[in-house]
């Protein structure tokens, strides 16, 4: 363990160092080849535009590298894939595709997608607003919603064995040691083997991620809901609106951008939702969505990546609309400001 | 400005819902945590809400061997404590009993007689005396059934169990070895590549701006298969760690650059063209001003990063691979979860290991992390 420290420290000093040598060297290499002096000679000023030419790419050289070889390659190799066999050898046209739509296992995944895309970012974002609200009218408040938020630190794998441990189950007449069978007990109704009840067991698996990221909407809309001017509230308490008038009518509207960035935040990450589904129940009992589904097919029998392709591809027609919608924003925030 | 609004209901209904949420979203970590301190035999058997309490439960245990009876007015005598043989501590018995399915049928200091003219006494401190007209023969002592009295039992045992039994250890130090460069060579290469996005003079700059965007969503199953078979075929890249924190910062990169950029956008003009005019260059600025300046979004995004790394399952399964020696916290975890899905004695004390580095950081930063989300999204991303 000592040399697997130490061996990692190195690392560490030789990957940051080798960055660090790489940004110094190439700008200093850049100024002692174009030199500018202080007399504002024509060759200074010729060098000054030749370094202001040649620097930015040596600034941006290393991230747009990475950025094509991790994420922009990938994704024009992935459509090339998806249009081939389970090795990528040889053209199939659009069989993957044919595969995926008479397939049981990829109709139960895109049934229960839009189930998690359906409950999941509403969830969150109701919660939030409720939560948002109720915290910010006590004297605790923020104590709280550091509580909710906690779970975010939290990693899927860590989150599905606490939930786990919730929905544990033992046959009626022994002692529960999950929390949830013993309050239905409690309440004088036999316990459930939650998650290997179909159709049902979707919504126990959707509650760990709701658990997760409802502290990020809490947040985001918190500080949004304080953004809401003052004279509009108090307009509306003196025209008589009640409590509930006022967060739909008022607040709510006011804050829907907000509401948007953070619904399309988590119906991305829900189109991602791996892990939670491969530790419960490794999409047994009817609970397979399609980023398991992918990582089984990429690994089964070998693999099939033609297959895991098309089902990458079908995630990615799914976040396009989102994509779009962001990259428009971003270029009118750009036009409007800096 | 919300007391001068009056909502009802009432303050008292209010503290008390957000008491029951926060409830709500507390008790299954602190289930985990109180578990993960119990005796692995009280976990099995009881709530762990009842940790405080004494639990009654029945149990098992065989008295002492024929080897050390004795004999005493006529009768053959093996005597002892119930609790030397079973595996917990010393309780309190409240009552016994000869057969399996009755361990309750005699109360601690009556004598139960068995048929052919044995009999056992039990006392509720454990004391026995187990007798018989004859010579015991059997080499094997008898069972005997009681219900006991459990005090509250914590226990550090689990946690030196998993650390150093269950590779736990290790898989921590992997972890910390995936992660802390994984969150460095992602920063600097951002800032830089931020820099010049925001403030220098390139061509294509808005159509580099919207692929960053664009790819802030790309989701990570694009990636896999192109990658997977790219490292395969390089070899120097496969179940590597350098391999593993390249796609790291190749995945965490367009957020790095998204976020550090709006931040050093909004930084002051005036700043950045006096240091030009004073002569120096844009690699100057950038350290000597841009750096210092950008402090706080720079951890925003280390927090993010770090606490995204040492989560992450998926990258880690497809480029580290599964072999014991590399795996991280996630993977054990998960495959424990698979091995052994009953014992959570083993289960929650690997869990709790797993997320209190995240806990740490998310707690002494929460503020930088707070930061980081409302940059990150309320722009409009």
């Amino acid at each position: 363990m000592t040399a697997q420290l130490f061996s990692a420290l190195l690392t560490v000093v030789i990957g940051v160092g080798g960055c660090l040598a790489y940004f110094w060297g190439s700008n200093t290499l850049l100024d002692r080849l174009l030199p500018v002096d202080a007399s504002n000679d024509e060759r200074s000023i010729r060098n000054l535009k030749r370094q202001s030419t040649v620097r930015p790419w040596l600034f941006l050289l290393p991230a747009l590298i990475l950025l094509t070889i991790y994420l922009i390659y990938p994704v024009f190799q992935t459509i090339w894939l998806s249009f081939h066999d389970k090795a990528g050898d040889a053209f199939v046209g659009l069989d993957n595709y044919r595969w995926a739509l008479n397939d049981t296992g990829f109709r139960t995944s895109i049934f229960n997608n839009f189930l998690w895309l359906l409950v999941v970012p509403a969830a969150c974002t109701f919660l939030g607003l409720v939560i948002a609200v109720l915290t910010d009218r006590i004297w605790w408040g923020p104590l709280a919603k550091s509580f909710i938020f906690l779970p975010m630190a939290i990693s899927f794998v860590g989150a599905s064995v606490i939930w786990k441990f919730v929905y544990d189950y033992r046959a009626e007449g022994q002692e529960q040691i999950g929390i949830l069978n013993a309050v239905v007990e409690w309440f004088g109704f036999s316990p459930q083997v939650w998650i290997a009840m179909p159709f049902w067991n979707n919504f126990f698996l959707m509650v760990i991620l709701i658990w997760i990221q409802t502290g990020f909407a809490t947040v985001i809309l918190g500080a949004a809901l304080r953004g809401v001017p003052e004279d509009t509230l108090e307009a509306a308490v003196i025209d008589g609106a009640g409590p509930f008038k006022i967060f739909w009518r008022i607040m709510v509207p006011q804050i829907m951008p907000t509401i948007i960035v953070v619904w399309t935040t988590i119906t991305v990450l829900v189109l991602k939702v791996f892990d939670i589904v491969l530790t419960m129940t490794n999409g047994q009992w009817d609970t397979q969505v399609l980023a398991n589904l992918m990582f089984d097919w990429m690994f089964r029998g070998g693999g099939d990546f033609g297959r895991g392709a098309a089902i990458a591809i079908i995630i990615m027609i799914a976040v396009l609309p989102i994509m779009i919608w962001n990259i428009r924003q971003a270029n009118a925030e750009q036009k409007g400001g800096h | 400005m919300w007391e001068r609004i009056r909502l009802e209901p009432s303050r008292f209904a209010l503290h008390l819902a957000v008491l029951l949420i926060v409830a709500m979203w507390t008790l299954p970590t602190a289930g985990l945590l109180v578990s993960s301190l119990r005796d692995k035999n009280l976990i099995a058997t009881s709530g762990w809400w009842t940790a405080l309490t004494t639990t009654v439960r029945s149990a098992q245990t065989r008295t002492g061997e024929a080897a050390v009876q004795v004999e005493q007015d006529g009768r053959f005598v093996i005597s002892g404590n119930l609790f030397e043989g079973a595996g917990d501590g010393p309780g309190t018995i409240t009552a016994f009993g000869t057969r399996v399915a009755k361990p309750d049928e005699f109360a601690v200091g009556t004598t139960a007689s068995y048929e052919d003219g044995r009999t056992l006494t039990v006392n509720a401190d454990g004391a026995y005396s187990y007798t018989s007209p004859v010579k015991f023969e059997d080499g094997r002592g008898q069972r005997v059934f009681y219900m006991t009295a459990v005090p509250p039992k914590f226990t550090t045992e689990n946690y030196s169990n998993v650390l150093f039994s269950q590779g736990i250890g290790r898989a921590f130090v992997n972890s910390l070895t995936v992660t802390i460069p994984a969150t460095i060579i992602p920063i600097l290469i951002a800032a830089f590549a931020a820099y010049a996005l925001a403030w220098m003079k390139i061509p294509g700059r808005g159509f580099m701006i919207s692929v960053v965007v664009g790819l802030l969503v790309v989701p990570l199953q694009m990636s896999l298969i192109p990658l997977l078979k790219l490292y395969n075929a390089s070899g120097f890249l496969s179940k590597t760690y350098l391999g593993i924190w390249l796609a790291h910062t190749g995945f965490g990169l367009p957020f790095a650059i998204y976020l550090l950029r709006s931040y050093i956008a909004g930084l002051p003009r005036d700043l950045i063209e006096s240091a030009q005019v004073d002569g120096a260059n844009d690699f100057k600025i950038f350290r000597r001003i841009i750096l210092p300046l950008s402090f706080p979004a720079l951890a925003s995004f280390a927090i993010f990063q770090f606490l995204w790394v040492w989560n992450d399952l998926l990258v880690a399964i497809v480029f580290l691979g599964t072999e014991p020696d590399k795996t991280v916290l996630t993977y054990q975890l998960n495959s424990l979860l698979g091995s052994r899905g009953g014992n959570w004695e083993i289960l929650t004390a690997s869990a709790f290991i797993t997320i209190v580095v995240p806990l740490l950081v998310f707690f002494s930063l929460q503020g930088y992390f707070v930061r980081g989300l409302l940059a990150g999204s309320v722009k409009g991303g």
